[in-house]
């Protein structure tokens, strides 16, 4: 079974004519990780949307681990989410006035997880990261931006999630930053199998994946747009 | 849940103290008002009662409840003792009560009486005057305290005191000589009894004993030892309450005595008065009431304002909740608990301001304003106004949480 299964998806934002995607059928395997490559404004992030279901689209077939994400309850949907998906985002990934404990807290209240393990979890996660424990109790916004990285990846992997979502995470980087950064995201895969799907403008980061993957090829509507102007 | 709103609002913490101090100054308006309103009905209502008739000469009914119940202001004219002694001797007349005033002391009032006024007249529910210590007068020169008197003077049972003729704070024609013997001091009733000093009605003419026309003629003044108090005779009286056998007499008599031939005098039923003054005050009181509700209203607007401009720099931080699988509902959560955390603590912070202030000030209402105030406030409508306020805030915090909400609704999984 594919982590990821898409088939003749259409989404439409509201408001607007035409539509942003178009995607006749993309998988990704179980444990796989996929560079999406996309240029600026190209769809990464509403299809990152669709997928962890914040959107839903008009049209077609979405499934993230054999559940048809359309099919679920709003409420169900959020819960799915809480569950199975984590998700880093190139800034901005903590609750700025938490602690660091605060936020990782945040995971267990929305997936109805015990507190307990996730503060059990906690330590060791940041741990395997990089971090000193001892980070537990300081505010987000007080750690550095590299700091702020691990936190998020560990935010991400506490909840032990199926599927792992990054939305260009590295360009708020310098380089070496950002390569430390990219390593410590594919290290990932020794502490969870997770499948993994990073979406990025910037090429030069597919070496780290798998799988390469290019939104223009696979969106319709994106060819569509472009053979119009 | 609350970790989040608190950490959030201390975060923000420049506007939301503002906006917590705007809060907590109109709610301790909203109660402060409320609380003097409830309290000063109270005790006014209280003031007397089972009292059928309250007669004075010819004045408005308002007039002659303020001078003889009050005790503001003074009597233009006096009822001739003839005229009680007629009225007393009524069939229908179950007990009378004279009342003798334009006396003070230290500036207390002080009223002439009998001692029916011990037995018969009632304040509150029916309540009768009851004595802390002592007895009602039996001697010309007996006085008896009420409670804030005794109080404020630091009076004791069996302690001299000197009554002055007229009615000034510091009257400097005090007969030094002619002191009067405290006999009883009353306990608390919470009005006007409390600051009145009693004397028999033959004391009144004992204060006035070698006085004409304001003016000492004599230098003798009464020795406790004169022959001549035995022989005093008040010729009389300010104003006379009167206790019926029958209520349904109250009409009939009323009538008789505003058609009293030998003098003009107005009867009135004390508790019709006392709703007729209530409303006039009444009145001012439901003005401010409306006042405060606004003040408070518009603290709750400027809470709905601080919060609604928040949601521009919180963006991403509430689609960031959304994003790590927070429902909708949640969002809106997160700010209605922000806004009710404010309002419950603004009304904490009030009722605590409203307490403390009447903590420092209530000695100094009821000595300068005869104002009786319990320090904590408890009446229902104060719970009321709270809650009222509190369910205001959730209501307005609509606005700003339901933006927060839809917005919330679809969003690309995207936080910059
Ligand atoms: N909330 C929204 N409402 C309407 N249109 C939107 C919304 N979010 C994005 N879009 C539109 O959808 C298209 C794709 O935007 P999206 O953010 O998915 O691109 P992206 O590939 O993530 O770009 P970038 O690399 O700059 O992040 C753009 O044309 C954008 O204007
Ligand atoms: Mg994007």
């Amino acid at each position: 079974m594919s982590t990821i299964s898409i088939e003749n998806l259409r989404y439409t934002w509201p408001g607007s004519d035409d539509p942003v995607l178009d995607i006749a059928e993309f998988r990704v395997a179980q444990a796989e990780t996929v560079f999406l490559r996309g240029a600026s404004g190209s769809g990464k992030s509403t299809l990152l949307g669709l997928l962890a279901g914040t959107l839903t689209a008009q049209s077609g077939s979405l499934q993230i681990l054999g559940t048809e994400l359309a099919t679920l309850s709003p409420r169900k949907r959020d819960r799915f989410r809480a569950d199975h998906i984590g998700i880093v985002f190139q800034q901005f990934n903590l609750i700025p006035f938490l602690t660091v404990a605060g936020n990782l807290r945040l995971v267990a209240r929305f997936s109805g997880r015990p507190r307990r393990d996730i503060t059990e979890k906690s330590e060791h996660l940041l741990e395997s990261l990089n971090l000193d424990p001892a980070l537990l109790h300081r505010r987000a916004d007080r750690l550095s931006v590299g700091q702020q990285q691990r936190v998020a990846i560990a935010r991400a992997l506490i909840n032990e999630p199926e599927l792992l979502l990054a939305d260009e995470p590295t360009s708020a980087l310098d380089t070496d930053a950002r390569d430390s950064f990219m390593s410590l995201l594919l290290s990932i895969r020794d502490i969870s199998n997770c499948t993994m799907l990073f979406a990025s403008h910037d090429r030069s980061l597919a070496k780290y994946f798998d799988t390469e993957v290019e939104l223009a090829n696979l969106n319709k509507a994106q060819a569509r747009q472009v053979s119009h102007v | 849940m609350f970790e989040v709103a608190f950490s959030s609002l201390w975060s923000r913490r420049g506007s939301v103290l503002l906006t917590l101090a705007s809060l907590t100054i109109s709610m301790a308006i909203v109660i402060g008002v409320e609380h003097v309103r409830a309290q000063a009905e109270s005790s006014f209502v209280r003031t007397v009662s089972g009292v059928d008739l309250l007669v004075g000469a010819r004045t408005s009914q308002i007039n002659l409840l303020l001078y003889s119940v009050f005790r503001i202001g003074n009597a233009t004219n006096n009822i001739s003792w003839q005229s009680y002694e007629d009225i007393s001797a009524r069939p229908e007349v179950s007990w009378s009560i004279p009342f003798s005033l334009g006396d003070s002391h230290r500036g207390f009032r002080v009223l002439g009486t009998n001692s029916q006024y011990f037995e018969h007249f009632h304040y509150g529910d029916s309540e009768a005057l009851r004595f802390a210590e002592g007895e009602a007068f039996s001697d010309v020169l007996h006085a008896v305290l009420g409670s804030e008197v005794a109080n404020a003077l630091g009076y004791e049972l069996g302690q001299e005191i000197v009554l002055s003729h007229g009615i000034g704070n510091t009257s400097f024609v005090n007969h030094e000589n002619l002191p009067f013997i405290v006999s009883g001091i009353l306990a608390p009733t919470g009005t006007p009894v409390d600051r009145t000093i009693h004397v028999s009605l033959q004391g009144i003419e004992a204060i006035h004993l070698g006085w004409q026309n304001g003016v000492q003629v004599a230098a003798l003044s009464p020795e406790r030892e004169d022959p001549r108090l035995s022989e005093l005779q008040p010729t009389q009286i300010t104003a006379l309450l009167l206790g019926l056998d029958t209520p349904m007499a109250v009409f009939g008599l009323q009538r008789a005595i505003n058609n009293y031939p030998r003098e003009p005098l107005t009867a009135i039923l004390p508790a019709v008065a006392l709703g007729e003054l209530w409303q006039i005050i009444g009145t001012l009181e439901s003005l401010l009431s409306v006042i405060s509700i606004l003040v408070l209203t518009a603290s709750l607007l400027g809470l709905s304002t601080m919060l609604l401009s928040s949601l521009r720099e919180r963006r991403r931080e509430l689609a960031l909740y959304r994003a790590i699988g927070a429902r909708p509902f949640f969002i809106l959560w997160i700010i209605e608990l922000e806004a009710l955390s404010l309002t419950v603590m603004a009304a904490v912070m009030g009722y605590l301001v409203v307490t403390a202030g009447f903590a420092v000030t209530q000695s100094w209402l009821s000595e300068n304003f005869a104002l009786v105030i319990d320090v904590w406030p408890s009446t229902a409508g104060i719970w009321l106004y709270m809650g009222g306020a509190i369910a205001a805030s959730v209501l307005l915090t609509l606005i700003p949480a339901g933006i927060a909400y839809s917005r919330s609704l679809g969003h690309a999984l995207q936080s910059s």
